[in-house]
């Protein structure tokens, strides 16, 4: 949809919408006045889209520099009345845990939603945590929408609990829901009057021990109260089909259970769970009383269904359940519609009238992975640490931690340029450690700009002080292209696409102590090699700034370069450097020669890869 | 039940678009529908897919063999996604091949397209294989390739949703200045796909 009818005040018109798209609709017409994030996929499009409609919304929107002050920005501004919105991918609530933690022993004046995609089958993470363990030990409510739809329903829902609760809350989507399209009923929608709110002075707003006792008891009577309002939410509601078995389902994982129980006219009861914590336990007690066997279906961790085995225990109940705890599903990986279809016929049997499918192909098919683009800055900086290590001639294997981003890539052949990753930021903590466990193994670790703002820079901060030695590469890109190309505080941009001030990376660097730092352009590729040998033989931390714009946002740049990038084939040795070394996707081999394709940004670091100048500018 | 599309290829294809062209055009009929689109890390080469299903479904994932269409943008792409398909799919397929990246780094060669076509000929109840590159050239730029694409499976028989409502569609949310190259695309495609 264009994104602009996101503001359209009408009421009761359909859309096809994108999950995400839901989210803003929904944040929109509940009268939001302030939102925060860090891009994380699958939530970055919701950003993405505040970044353009915010001005006319007349919301304040930032990219915060991590999600834990995105958090904060979003729990202090909810504390003066405001109604406030925050969002991220599961990872990122890691980040963000310490302040959340206490956010719900604050409270908030105003109302405060915190809206986490998680990412089941990891397609664009480290992990596959599930953010509702967050809202158990936070005692922070949470809803699990199903649906676009949904998603914009349940945020109503959930502001409304904020606000008569003074607690913030959560919305648990997963990147099937968030990436999910569907036909969307929009709610009135008024345009944000309010700008400001006010700070009162009036409660506790300081856990300080003595306080935090009492914030912590009133917080556990706040989720007492939210127990009697789960239990009777319209978020959960027993579908009665008259029978004797029954499935427990919630999030993305409902839609796999009513379609296998509609397209095969089973005869199967659901309890839909979309207010999940507090989990309403009467109503889940009547639903196994109901039934003899029930099904426990959610994605990832059994979380809803050791609720229900509690309930079963503390009332003696000889409902019998299955799930991820006695084998029936696996606590790995998102559901699928067959997945669903084989646990149910465990539930109980039916005839199996699926189409059969093909079996995959006997074709040995070459696989597609993910690359760095056609003249990617990055390239060139893995492609140069790679030449500088291997003309050392070591004996031993070279340490290179990495960071969340695109630059991940260097992982792949022929750079090998990523052997140690954790988390944001970590690169640089982790090259601490093993600057004080190794002794002769040299460490490059990468960082992107975004990352280093992150997360990157108390790390470096304890690599001056506690004397380590490694070479950090800052690869800035001038942009958070992995999510899609968000400004971050080094982009003179800020989140209302206002000018703001950019903050120097080389300025921090020079500010914590380091005394070796070069910022090199990476395309020269020549000189950066020599760079990297220097920072080896540098005996402390080494700081090289990579600085060159994405291909995203360098478009006017490449449209500039007017010759062409040409081979010589007479010239050509046929070593296939530039294939097997700088490995650029524009590069391929046909009947041998080398050929450069219509992918080629003239980047013109292969002319400096060849070593018999058979790569040349051309007209 | 549901009228299940699987439309795959490659990151820059315009298989996005091409999928909620489709979907708005449903909605405009009065039809559910629920889309599920995967493309992480599409704009570095990778593979993307998206699963439209037009109808009563909720959940947006194809399970195997229940794609009633498959629309591939690539033709190894329209093979890598066989067990989607049963012997009465449709499948439509364009037969410019993109070199994955990487090949030059692979054990496997690029696969011959002939044989891609028979296999799945054997296994499928349809297949219209067009070179839509070819066609987005013909019709004045090569970015129209996916509208080509669009305009083969409006041809299918049972594609539930009418051609003035897909060019509707495509009308609101193209650029005006394109339209016409994409609307050329589009039928030239369509009748390379009609029988």
């Amino acid at each position: 949809m264009n994104i602009k009818e996101l503001l359209n005040p009408e009421e009761g018109k359909k859309y096809f919408m994108l999950g995400n798209e839901a989210a803003v609709r929904g944040v929109l017409e509940s009268g939001l006045n302030l939102a925060a994030t860090y891009p994380g996929t699958p939530s970055s499009e919701i950003g993405d889209i505040l970044y353009k409609i915010a001005k006319d919304a007349n919301v304040y929107f930032e990219f915060s520099a991590n999600e834990k002050v995105a958090v904060e920005v979003a729990a202090s501004a909810a504390s003066t009345g405001l109604r406030t919105f925050s969002f991220m991918k599961h990872v990122g609530v890691n980040v963000a845990a310490d302040s959340l933690m206490s956010s719900a022993y604050i409270g908030v004046e105003g109302s405060f939603l915190l809206l986490v995609a998680d990412d089941p089958s990891t397609f664009s993470s480290q992990n596959e945590q599930d953010t509702r363990h967050f809202a158990r030990q936070s005692n922070i409510p949470l809803f699990e929408p199903s649906n676009p739809q949904e998603i914009k329903d349940f945020i109503h829902y959930a502001y409304d609990i904020s606000e008569e609760y003074d607690l913030p809350v959560i919305i648990r989507t997963t990147t099937r829901v968030s990436h999910m399209r569907g036909v969307v009923t929009t709610g009135a929608y008024d345009k944000n009057q309010v700008n400001y709110g006010e700070f009162k002075n009036e409660r506790l707003h300081v856990p300080v021990p003595e306080a935090a006792r009492i914030m912590h008891k009133n917080l556990v009577e706040k989720i007492d109260k939210l127990r009697e309002v789960s239990e009777n939410s319209p978020l959960n509601k027993i579908i009665d089909n008259g029978s004797n078995v029954g499935v427990i389902t919630s999030g993305g994982a409902y839609n796999y259970v009513i379609d296998v129980i509609k397209q095969n006219n089973l005869n199967i009861n659901v309890l839909k769970i979309g207010f999940s914590h507090p989990y309403p336990e009467n109503l889940v007690k009547k639903f196994l009383e109901d039934n003899e066997e029930v099904l426990v279906v959610e994605e990832v961790d059994p979380l809803n269904e050791m609720e229900t085995l509690a309930i079963v225990g503390k009332y003696n109940l000889s409902t019998r359940v299955h799930g991820k705890r006695d084998g029936t599903l696996s606590e790995i990986f998102e559901y699928n519609p067959n997945i669903i279809f084989d646990a149910l016929q465990k539930l109980q049997s039916f005839e199996d009238n699926r189409k059969k499918a093909n079996d995959k192909t006997e074709i040995p098919l070459p696989s597609r992975p993910a690359t760095l683009c056609a003249g990617c800055p990055h390239r060139a900086a893995y492609y140069s640490a790679r030449q500088a290590i291997d003309s050392l001639n070591l004996d031993v294997e070279s340490i290179h931690p990495s960071d969340i981003g695109c630059y991940t890539l260097g992982i792949a052949p022929p750079y090998n340029m990523a052997n140690y990753l954790m988390s944001m930021g970590a690169s640089v903590g982790t090259s601490c450690g093993f600057s004080k466990s190794t002794d002769k193994q040299p460490i490059i670790s990468f960082i992107g700009d975004s990352t280093f703002f992150h997360a990157g820079i108390p790390p470096l901060i304890n690599a001056i002080h506690n004397k380590t030695k490694f070479t950090l590469v800052i690869l800035d890109n001038r942009i958070t292209a992995m999510t899609g190309g968000q400004t971050n505080p080094g982009i003179p941009i800020d989140g209302m696409g206002q000018d703001a001030p950019a903050i120097s990376i080389e300025k921090i660097v020079e500010a914590v102590g380091v005394e070796f730092i070069k910022v090199v352009n990476p395309l020269d590729v020549n000189n950066m090699i020599e760079v990297y040998k220097d920072a080896l033989n540098y005996d402390g931390v080494s700081v090289i700034i990579s600085k060159y714009p994405c291909n995203l946002i360098n478009k006017q740049e490449i449209r500039s370069r007017k010759y062409t990038i040409d081979v010589d084939q007479d010239k050509c040795i046929h070593c296939n450097k530039c294939i097997s070394q700088l490995a650029c996707p524009s590069i391929n081999l046909i009947d041998a020669n080398i050929n450069i394709d219509q992918s080629c940004v003239k980047c013109g670091v292969c002319i400096d890869v060849c070593p018999v100048d058979a790569i040349h500018k051309g007209e | 039940m549901a009228y299940n599309i699987y439309i795959c290829g490659i990151g820059g294809q315009g298989i996005i678009k091409t999928s909620i062209v489709i979907g708005q055009t449903a909605l405009k009929e009065d039809l559910n529908v629920v889309m599920s689109e995967i493309h992480g890390m599409s704009q570095r080469g990778g593979v993307v897919s998206t699963e439209l299903k037009i109808g009563e479904d909720e959940s947006p994932i194809i399970q195997d063999g229940a794609a009633d269409l498959i629309l591939a943008f690539e033709p190894v792409e329209a093979i890598r996604c066989l067990e989607k398909t049963n012997k009465d799919t449709t499948v439509v397929v364009n037969t410019s091949i993109v070199l994955p990246s990487t090949i030059n780094q692979q054990d496997v060669d690029y696969p011959d397209v002939e044989d891609i076509l028979s296999e799945l000929k054997g296994k499928v109840k349809d297949v219209f294989s067009m070179d839509a590159n070819q066609i987005a050239l013909n019709a004045g730029h090569p970015l129209s390739m996916n509208m080509a694409m669009l305009g083969g499976v409006t041809a299918v028989d049972d594609f539930p949703l009418e051609k003035d409502d897909i060019i509707e569609t495509m009308k609101e949310n193209l650029p005006p200045k394109s339209i016409d190259i994409n609307l050329e695309a589009f039928n030239q495609g369509y009748n390379s796909c009609k029988k």
